[in-house]
């Protein structure tokens, strides 16, 4: 508010009258420098957490595979010595949680914090893998396919809240694609349960959207509402018809599909570029969105009913429209995301097997600042914490299973809480528009 | 374009906002609708620009009948709204808040950026208003917002373009400059239709002067030969005093005193830089400036409602900057906050409840735990009685009341105790002229017993007929200290744009 900045006037305009100040130069106030400090505590802590949790006992070489084993150019494995390894990561983060807190990074505070947190998770790997091998590219093939549902989940928000509904329903949307998508793709096919999943996303949207839009329901409620309906309903249904019926739970699994050429880039390729169609939709669908929110007349009327609804109303812009388009492309959004889970992945449906990746998405969506490519961005952090949990689980490491498993919702909380930024929701977003 | 109103009506549940309403707006002339809050001009306009429908009556342009069904059609029949809260969003650029609803685009999905910044530049020549297309609308002045909106509506191929109040939010300079944009306009054959409630200003620019009052117009009036309080007495059905009665001040001993007042957002940008200010004992000080560049902090530090990053505050000599907002009440601050209807009173409880919310937890109101309604309600009566609050009936809720009528009840509530030092927000904002009148007259009472106040508002008017003392804030600043005698509207008007002393 008070940070008025010259605006350049263009170039054949004449200068302005308006006095501006000068951002003014300011020293730190007492908040800011308590800030700073428990920054570099927590970093210190890390620090701390490596040389006496870690290190002792652990010797040997941890050995990271690069490749997987079906590729046709193998990369030598990564042999890293695991005490010496350890020593410098505590090194590493002993300093620049020192420099934190006697100098401060300042702007860059949450940067350094983000990395400490990465060189802090590098260094639980080396301690668990220490005299095993550990397949550093079946983990990221792994990350990229867990967090598809999660960034499509987030995809699914960004598109409703961008124009002015809240949407927590994400959860039930996933898992009511997941049944929806299992049974049509047992029944019928893998392609016709991707269908049959997204327009059940859909309806529950209109669903959404009718409510939120049309009858101004608190939009938590409804999303809770959404959440819980379709947590019992698929669940009524599991045990009254998969159970009896198990052949209406066996779909077909969508292949990986490797790219030509670009699958056989070593790492980059087996994580990227061979992965099934439903991760290729997702990267689709990303960059599309993007597109269409920052480049297109919908996305700029899109945007323009979630920060100012009147705004758009006087202009003619039908704010109804707009939201129920942005609301109900979401939702199909949502209900493809939750075919993963089945058509994805094991082919079966169970219970709640979505587990809070619903809102693990919302959580992504903050993170990347309501815009399409951060939430994936952030999606791939999760997506990263879900698959290493899994294969550490499997290389027994000392950490308790039940710990592992808690470890997505763990770095959601670290993230949402501490890394990020003050983002700006739209300025609409949740409240319901009263046309006079 | 010539736009005619013929016998407009439109109700509202309880109330008929507009009542068979005829007027003219003349091609190429300016006409002003002039009349108090709650006069049915905000309705007029909203029927005008096709957000409302009539119930009964034609708007007319150029001899045709018009029906709008919605903004679409007023804009397509040549209407230009400019309303009073900017239709703007501000994450958006100029070019973009203009072109939406009207997008140049490529193939009829893709925004085309450049012909929307060319579009924008055109216009902005043509008519010399200067406003750089790529700039966030949120890092823009208020004048040059409303340059935007202008720009929006002439886009539109506005020719009659309507004004909802379009200076409440400007500095005099920028007054002046957009008069200079209502006469080029008018240059240009556009039919001008203001809304305002500032009678001068209304003398200044009309060619034409309609006056409405409880939803009916009520006479029109000739610029060239009405004054300000004949136009008063037409808005207010009495006759008025537009100029405040008071003496000179006699400062006695310093009640508030600000050293270095320091607060931060968010951000850690800074709110309120270092204030250092104190108010004596029987002093008005008016602080002036444009909305948003403190006065909200800076009432809420000395009040307590924030805490400060650094400084100190001091009350009657004691330190009282660790002190919640209740020990500052119960030591003698009484404070009108700006937000009436959400921060002054609750809106669905009745008079009596609000005129005890500060109070209800000790003698005469409360016995322990329990309220005493007999001791509640019979202050409540003196009070209404006596600050004039109407309907004096005080089961109503306090959402019941009027905008003015709410306003001298929480004066009432604030005004009732003794105590050293008041602080008024906007005290007389959005309120009809006959309670700004009366609410003026108790601040100058209270300062004539010997009370220290405070008195911020963005109405440089108020701040020259109330204060006795003006200090101009810009940016969290105090930015100049001038004696109302030894100043100009025009001087303060610079330093609330930003120029330093």
């Amino acid at each position: 508010m008070s940070d008025t900045r010259v605006t350049p006037a263009g170039p054949d305009m004449p200068e302005e009258s308006y006095a501006y100040s000068e951002k003014r130069t300011r020293e730190l106030t007492k908040g800011q420098v308590r800030r700073a400090r428990i920054l570099g505590v927590v970093m210190l802590v890390l620090a701390a957490a490596v040389v006496l949790l870690l290190i002792p006992g652990t010797t040997g070489v941890a050995t990271f595979d690069l490749s997987l084993s079906d590729e046709q150019v193998q990369l030598a494995p990564l042999a890293i010595p695991s005490t010496g390894a350890l020593y410098i990561l505590a090194m590493v983060l002993a300093f620049l949680g020192a420099t934190q807190f006697f100098r401060g990074f300042q702007g860059k505070a949450t940067i350094i914090l983000g990395i400490s947190f990465g060189v802090f998770v590098i260094a639980v790997m080396i301690w668990a893998t220490a005299g095993e091998q550990f397949n550093l590219t079946s983990m990221l093939v792994s990350t990229v396919a867990r967090s598809t549902p999660i960034a499509l989940g987030a995809l699914s928000g960004i598109l409703c809240e961008r124009a002015g509904v809240v949407n927590i329903g994400i959860e039930g949307m996933l898992l009511g694609g997941a049944f929806t998508g299992v049974v049509f793709g047992s029944l019928i096919g893998g392609w016709v349960g991707l269908l049959a999943a997204t327009i059940v996303g859909g309806i529950l949207a209109l669903l959404l959207a009718v409510l939120a839009i049309n009858f101004r329901v608190d939009q938590i409620i409804i999303g809770v509402v959404i959440n819980l309906l379709i947590l019992s309903l698929t669940s009524f249904l599991t045990a009254q018809l998969l159970v009896e019926k198990p052949e209406w739970n066996d779909a077909p699994i969508f292949p990986a599909i490797k790219i030509p050429i670009l699958g056989d880039i070593p790492i980059l390729g087996p994580v990227l570029f061979d992965q099934t169609i439903m991760v290729y939709a997702m990267y689709v669908l990303i960059g599309l969105t993007t597109w269409f929110l920052f480049r297109t007349r919908w996305g700029l009327r899109t945007r323009a009913v979630g920060e100012n609804p009147r705004a758009a109303d006087s202009l003619g812009v039908s704010v109804y429209k707009t939201r129920y388009l942005a609301v109900i492309y979401g939702g199909m959004v949502g209900g493809f995301a939750g075919a993963w889970f089945t058509l994805g992945t094991v082919g079966r449906f169970d219970e709640g097997m979505t587990g809070g990746r619903g809102f693990i998405g919302l959580a992504a969506m903050i993170f990347g600042a309501w815009n399409p490519i951060g939430a994936f961005a952030a999606a791939l952090i999760f997506g990263f914490s879900d698959s290493l949990q899994q294969k550490l689980a499997i290389i027994e490491t000392p950490i308790p299973g039940e710990f592992l498993a808690m470890a997505p919702y763990l770095v959601t909380i670290i993230v949402v809480a501490g890394l990020v930024g003050r983002v700006r929701p739209p300025a609409a977003d949740g409240q319901p528009y009263e046309k006079q | 374009m010539e736009l005619e109103l013929r016998g407009i009506t439109k109700r509202f549940p309880g109330v008929v906002a507009n009542d068979d309403i005829s007027l003219t707006a003349r091609s190429g002339k300016v006409l002003a609708l002039i009349g108090e809050n709650g006069a049915g001009k905000s309705t007029l306009m909203n029927i005008l620009s096709g957000l409302y429908t009539a119930d009964s009556g034609e708007i007319i342009i150029d001899g045709v009948v018009q029906h709008f069904k919605d903004p679409g059609d007023a804009i397509a029949a040549g209407i230009g709204m400019v309303h009073q809260h900017f239709m703007l969003v501000p994450v958006f650029t100029v070019a973009e808040n203009v072109v939406l609803g009207v997008e140049p685009t490529v193939l009829g999905t893709v925004l085309n950026q450049k012909k929307a910044r060319t579009e924008v530049r055109d216009i902005s020549r043509k008519y010399g208003l200067a406003v750089d297309p790529d700039a966030l609308v949120e890092t823009l002045p208020v004048g040059i917002q409303q340059r935007v909106e202008i720009i929006k509506v002439l886009l539109r191929g506005a020719q009659i373009l309507v004004f909802d109040e379009p200076t409440a939010v400007l500095t005099p300079q920028e007054v002046e400059e957009f008069f200079g944009i209502v006469r080029e306009l008018q240059g240009r054959g556009a039919t001008i239709i203001f809304i305002t409630h500032k009678l001068k200003e209304a003398l200044a620019i009309a060619d034409d002067i309609v006056v409405l009052r409880g939803g009916k117009v009520v006479g029109t009036a000739n610029p060239a030969t009405a004054t300000p309080e004949q136009l008063a007495s037409m808005m207010v059905g009495r006759d008025i005093s537009l100029t405040v009665d008071k003496s000179a001040s006699a400062p006695g001993a310093r009640v508030l005193e600000l050293d270095g007042v320091t607060m931060v957002d968010d951000y850690g940008r800074p709110l309120l830089d270092a204030i250092t200010m104190h108010v004596d004992a029987g002093e008005i000080v008016g602080i002036a400036g444009i909305q948003g560049n403190g006065q909200t902090e800076l009432v809420e530090a000395i009040t307590g409602l924030l805490q400060l990053a650094e400084g100190a505050i001091r009350f009657q000599g004691a330190d009282i900057t660790r002190t919640t907002p209740r020990e500052r009440h119960e030591m003698g601050i009484a404070h009108v906050p700006e937000d009436r209807n959400h921060v002054g009173m609750v809106g669905t409880f009745t008079v009596a409840e609000n005129l005890i919310l500060d109070s209800y937890y000790g003698q005469p109101y409360s016995k322990g735990i329990r309220l005493r309604p007999e001791a509640i309600d019979t202050s409540a009566r003196t009070l209404v009685e006596e600050f004039d609050v109407r309907p004096p009936i005080i089961e109503n809720t306090g959402s019941a009341l009027s905008g003015g009528n709410a306003q001298k009840m929480i004066v009432a509530r604030e005004f009732s105790r003794d105590v050293p030092l008041v602080v008024c927000a906007q005290p007389t904002r959005g309120i009809d002229v006959g309670s700004i009148e009366y609410i003026h007259e108790q601040i100058v009472r209270k300062r004539d017993e010997g009370k220290a106040i405070l008195i911020v508002s963005t109405e440089l008017d108020e701040i020259f007929a109330l204060s006795d003392r003006i200090l101009v804030m810009f940016d969290g600043r105090i930015v100049a200290e001038r004696r109302p005698s030894d100043t100009t509207p025009a001087e303060i008007g610079l330093f609330m744009a930003g120029r330093q002393a």
